[in-house]
């Protein structure tokens, strides 16, 4: 019986014949931590009697979500991190270094047929690599800077099919909330998303991140994208070597297949309080809005500035409203700059702030009051992510984002064609 | 055996920023302090309201979104006997098991309401309402997760057994 890609990478990675249902051991190509979680990690880690990490040169370490530290506690976690890092001589990503996501896709780290986990549910990003890469909590990471290794039940898949040519305005973050908004907050729970079809190939690198970054908000285990000649060219000018990656068999079994055609998608909006609650722009344009914020592992690199850019050149930002701009790593951010996107962001009124998770997680940098909305390019609006539980969070594009930003209210990016 | 305690009702897709927000979670380490606003999103006054022994029932998909792990440890830390849910989201249900916070999937968590007394237990694979005198079945845990829900979590298993359970 034929595989898909997933069941190829576990049974790769435990030296099993392994398909979906089954229960394996498998080796671990890299693992990473953030400071949201570190000092659970190494106090598990120290609990657990751990002395030296399986392998410092695959364990990436880093200061994303509270960083710069906002709160002496967390300068004390920082400096744990810190500490433990250079004792064990692991990889690690100072202040200032980016967000985790896009340091690992980045850091070389993350191979095509891999496995990968981090402490961070967003980990499944990098699925759009070929890698089998997902989620796990603090324990299970001090478990596998031990062990190297972890258990994983091989997860079912759902082939997601997407066809057609992407409107003018329509971008691969409107693909996926339109896909959320179908599958639903819970409709994909323990399993793989694997992305197929004509629409996933003719995007970038960058695009596809964007699709398997937000799998995790319809529950499932890892969003996934075989390899193809733009990710091949993303890897190879990477400095990778060995580019191999797995494919799914024609004959391999999907537990539901599902095929968008988005050749007509409008631009999609997530409204409070919950990701899948997905509405078509259009729909609730003209509410007034506080803050902007464009950056994050969703939608924070340089495909994603650019877009943003496009619609704010030569403009200003709406009065009242406050735009944070949040380039995904100091590699993003320097690119930025050098194409003159951050003269534009500064023309426009932004606060350009520092690569890493910027507000997303409510931690810092642009904490939401009561009554405030925001629309924002990350992938989370529960009630009181970004600050107030009486505050209200939309997710766009880039592109919504920024022309929201122009007018005020939450904007149908199509308003600004002649500039995109 | 777990309980008996009163139920606290929720619905469906309870998110872990819901369980304990972000803004907590990365400004306090004290998990003392940090338990206080365990819930606080969906009902204020959670964690005063909670006693030792208590249960959380829940509808579908409980602990969506993040992987942090402090959204079970805030609910080991206050006491609680178990979640009781329709459905778990993948990473909390992990987490829980592995700090030994017991998880509960359940078909009947419609016919259980806020207040009832419960009794749960694992092993032999019932929960018991007190209050409606009725007993409902729970999907059983595979015996590999079993053995590390029953010794308290990984790293007590690792402390007791001097390896991980996959070694």
């Amino acid at each position: 019986m034929g595989k898909t890609i997933s069941e190829k990478i576990l049974s790769h990675a435990s030296g099993k014949d392994a398909y979906a249902g089954d229960i394996v051991v498998a080796r671990i190509d890299a693992a990473m931590m953030h400071d949201g979680m570190a000092q659970l990690v190494i106090n598990a880690f120290r609990e657990m009697d751990g002395k030296t990490l399986w392998d410092p040169n695959r364990v990436a370490i880093v200061i994303d979500h509270v960083a710069p530290s906002a709160y002496e506690a967390f300068s004390k976690v920082h400096k744990m991190m810190r500490m433990f890092a250079f004792k064990h001589n692991a990889k690690f990503y100072e202040v200032g270094s980016g967000v985790c996501h896009q340091l690992m896709i980045e850091s070389g780290l993350v191979h095509p047929g891999g496995v990968v986990v981090g402490s961070d549910s967003h980990t499944c990003t990098y699925g759009a690599l070929g890698a089998f890469a997902t989620g796990i909590g603090s324990t299970e990471m001090a478990a596998v800077l031990l062990s190297g290794k972890l258990w994983f039940k091989v997860p079912e898949t759902i082939k997601v099919l997407i066809e057609g040519r992407l409107p003018p305005m329509v971008f691969p973050k409107d693909v996926i909330l339109k896909i959320v908004g179908t599958i639903k907050a819970y409709g994909a729970t323990y399993k793989a998303i694997e992305f197929k079809g004509s629409t996933v190939k003719s995007m970038n690198v960058e695009g596809k991140l964007t699709l398997t970054n937000m799998t995790v908000e319809m529950g499932a285990k890892t969003g996934i994208i075989e390899l193809d000649e733009k990710t091949y060219a993303f890897l190879k000018a990477l400095g990778y070597r060995e580019i191999k990656g797995f494919t799914s068999d024609e004959d391999a079994e999907y537990s539901d297949s599902i095929k968008f055609d988005v050749s007509d998608l409008e631009p999609q909006i997530s409204c409070p309080h919950a990701v899948d609650n997905v509405k078509a722009v259009k729909e609730v344009e003209g509410k007034k809005i506080d803050q902007v914020f464009i950056g994050s592992c969703t939608n924070g690199r340089l495909y994603d500035l650019r877009i943003a850019a496009k619609i704010m050149k030569g403009k200003h930002a709406k009065k009242g409203v406050r735009v944070i701009v949040t380039p995904a790593s100091r590699k993003v951010y320097r690119e930025a700059v050098k194409e003159g996107l951050i003269d534009i962001f500064l023309d426009f009124g932004c606060a350009v702030c520092n690569p890493g998770c910027g507000p997303c997680a409510g931690a810092h940098q642009g904490i939401l009051a009561p009554g405030e909305r925001c629309i924002s390019t990350s992938n989370r609006n529960f009630k009181a992510r970004m600050g107030s539980p009486e505050a209200e969070i939309y997710l766009a594009s880039p592109a919504t984002a920024a022309a929201s930003a122009v007018i005020g209210e939450i904007t149908d990016p199509r308003r600004f064609l002649k500039e995109g | 055996m777990l309980g008996p305690g009163k139920v606290w009702k929720f619905g469906d897709d309870v998110n872990t920023d819901y369980i304990i927000a972000g803004k907590y979670k990365l400004s306090i380490t004290d998990l003392d302090e940090l338990s206080r606003h365990a819930m606080e999103t969906l009902m204020p006054d959670f964690s005063k309201k909670v006693k030792k022994g208590d249960f959380i029932v829940a509808g579908r998909n409980f602990g969506c979104g993040s992987s942090r792990e402090q959204a079970p440890l805030v609910l080991k830390h206050l006491e609680i006997s178990a979640v009781i849910a329709k459905s778990f989201a993948r990473i909390f249900y992990r987490n829980a098991v592995n700090i030994g916070l017991p998880v509960i999937e359940c078909a009947d968590v419609d016919k259980i309401e806020e207040g009832d007394i419960l009794e749960a237990d694992i092993q032999r694979g019932y929960v018991k309402n007190v209050t409606k005198m009725e007993t409902y079945r729970i999907k059983p845990l595979p015996s590999e997760i079993q053995e590390i829900l029953l010794e308290g979590g990984l790293v007590k298993y690792v402390k007791k057994h001097g390896r991980l359970p996959w070694q």
